[in-house]
């Protein structure tokens, strides 16, 4: 059952079209003198010469996290780019030192052009290992080339994690 | 006819032509993008700049100039390519020309050719500014600017007979079509205060001929033959300076109606109870010509006010505006007229 909504027939000031006409203009001019006159001010950001900063919870470009020493946290897991729904990471699995760990990525790109920046790689991260909290915004390039991140430039914008890899077993 | 009547005359035309009406045109490309903004509480163009120096903005139209004179020509194929460059100046030319009869001052020293016919003069050039639209449609090859064009065309027509009938009350209550007459007829006081303009004796010919006027100009609430954003209009293919001449002949027109609407319904350059015959001289007539371009500046203020308050209307709108309520009533202002001066 539908509700019925009450419309009625505007009347005659409406209908004859200039009090409204009359009316509008007076509350244009309205703004136009206030703002002449600086009553207010305006809410415009300057936006090259001025930045507000992001939200905290912001998601700008990727980053990997680091070890204790230097080293990237991820463990090629794959679940990352298993969740990723727009398929923009692509991870190679290779050997490791680290006696901790079974493997470590030999690469790890992310397609900028493909990422939606959604966040569900940084839920699925088991270790802590990608975040996307670098605060900064991702800058157009030229070229598609230059949209892909490998590991070294995910890496240089990362930083040690607190958490503990592998929780408190052993 | 001597050469110092020949050289005033030059000088006259270029100092109302291209520096009052030209640059005011150009000021108000700016003015219409720092109102809008300024009405919309935004901050608007501010950021061309020549050596640092914004001015506000003020530098914006040169910018936009110096960007149509260096954009490709563009001519479409198939196009009929004498028409399509006629268009442009066609457009541009009879805001212009309608400038020769306005008076700017008392006597006929602040007038081009101070015409006794002179709202005729300004009917007969101004029916002339249909042809750059129409022209300017139908030359390019495209089917939805000739639709464009044929929406200007039946616009335009629909509209200049009540603009031309909304004036008729004017001239039966100061008995003649010479501007610079109606000016002085302005001086006059009603019951030894009021003074006479056209906007106290003929307030509905005032409101029906702004409106009339806005809808001749192609401008916001009228804006159908353009209809930049989605149904394309007479302008569709021309790029460049030709674009831009489309433009800027819209808002020279801005300033032409503004001046006509001051000169017939605003005293022209009266002031109100100072000199009504306009033969003082010295700063007095200095105030005059003041006046009557604040005049003109405030009208035009008008205008971009309407443009940004108003949406736009349908088609069948427009011409039910124009036919079914416009024309009957300047008919009715004419009739309601004439009544009220045989009574008297």
């Amino acid at each position: 059952m539908g509700k019925l909504v009450d419309r009625p027939e505007p009347d005659v000031m409406i209908q004859s079209y200039l009090p409204e006409v009359w009316n509008g203009m007076k509350r244009v001019s309205k703004h136009f003198f206030a703002n002449l006159l600086m009553k207010k001010g305006y809410v415009t950001i300057q936006y090259p010469e001025q930045k507000i900063d992001y939200a905290p919870r912001f998601r700008g470009n990727h980053r990997l996290m680091h070890r204790e020493d230097g080293t990237v946290r991820c463990v090629a897991c794959f679940l990352c780019s298993t969740a990723c729904p727009a398929d923009c990471i692509s991870i190679v699995a290779g050997e490791t030192d680290n006696r901790d760990v079974e493997k470590a990525p030999v690469k790890f790109e992310i397609d900028h052009l493909r990422c939606i920046f959604c966040g569900f790689c940084e839920e699925a991260c088991p270790c802590d290992a990608i975040r996307l909290d670098s605060g900064e915004h991702r800058v157009p390039a030229f070229t598609r080339k230059d949209e892909m991140s490998g590991k070294e430039d995910l890496l240089s914008r990362g930083g040690p994690s607190i958490s503990k890899q592998g929780g408190e077993f052993k | 006819m001597d050469l110092t009547f020949l050289l005033m005359t030059l000088l006259k035309i270029v100092l109302i032509c291209f520096v009052f009406a030209m640059i005011l045109g150009a000021i108000l490309t700016w003015g219409e993008r720092k109102l809008s903004a300024v009405v919309q509480d935004r901050i608007g163009p501010n950021r061309a700049s020549i050596l640092g120096v914004t001015a506000l903005g003020l530098m914006h139209p040169i910018a936009d100039m110096l960007k149509a004179f260096t954009k490709e020509d563009f001519v479409p194929a198939g196009a009929n390519r004498f028409l399509f460059a006629m268009a442009p100046m066609l457009a541009m030319v009879p805001p212009l020309v309608v400038f020769a009869v306005v008076p700017f001052g008392p006597g006929p020293d602040f007038v081009i050719a101070p015409l006794d016919t002179g709202v005729l003069f300004i009917f007969a050039i101004g029916g002339m500014g249909i042809y750059g639209a129409t022209l300017g449609g139908w030359s390019s090859n495209n089917s939805f600017a000739l639709l464009g064009s044929l929406r200007a065309a039946a616009q335009m027509i629909s509209y200049e007979v009540s603009m031309g009938l909304n004036l008729v009350g004017i001239f039966m209550i100061f008995g003649t079509v010479s501007l610079s007459n109606i000016v002085l007829g302005q001086g006059q006081l009603l019951w030894g205060w009021l003074p006479m303009w056209g906007i106290v004796v003929q307030p509905v010919a005032f409101i029906l001929f702004m409106t009339a006027s806005m809808a001749e100009n192609k401008r916001a609430p009228f804006d159908l033959p353009e209809g930049e954003s989605e149904i394309l209009g007479y302008n569709l293919e021309y790029s460049s300076m030709r674009f831009a001449l489309f433009f800027l002949s819209e808002f020279v027109e801005i300033v032409v109606i503004a001046a006509m609407a001051a000169t017939l319904f605003f005293g022209g350059w009266q002031i109100p109870w100072v000199d009504p015959q306009g033969t003082a001289g010295g700063w007095i007539t200095v105030g005059q010509v003041a006046a009557f371009v604040g005049k003109v500046v405030f009208l035009c203020w008008v205008q971009l006010i309407i443009r940004w308050t108003l949406p736009r209307f349908r088609y069948d709108q427009v011409m039910a505006l124009g036919w079914k309520y416009l024309l009957p009533l300047s008919l009715l202002n004419i009739v309601a007229t004439a009544v009220v001066l045989a009574m008297l």
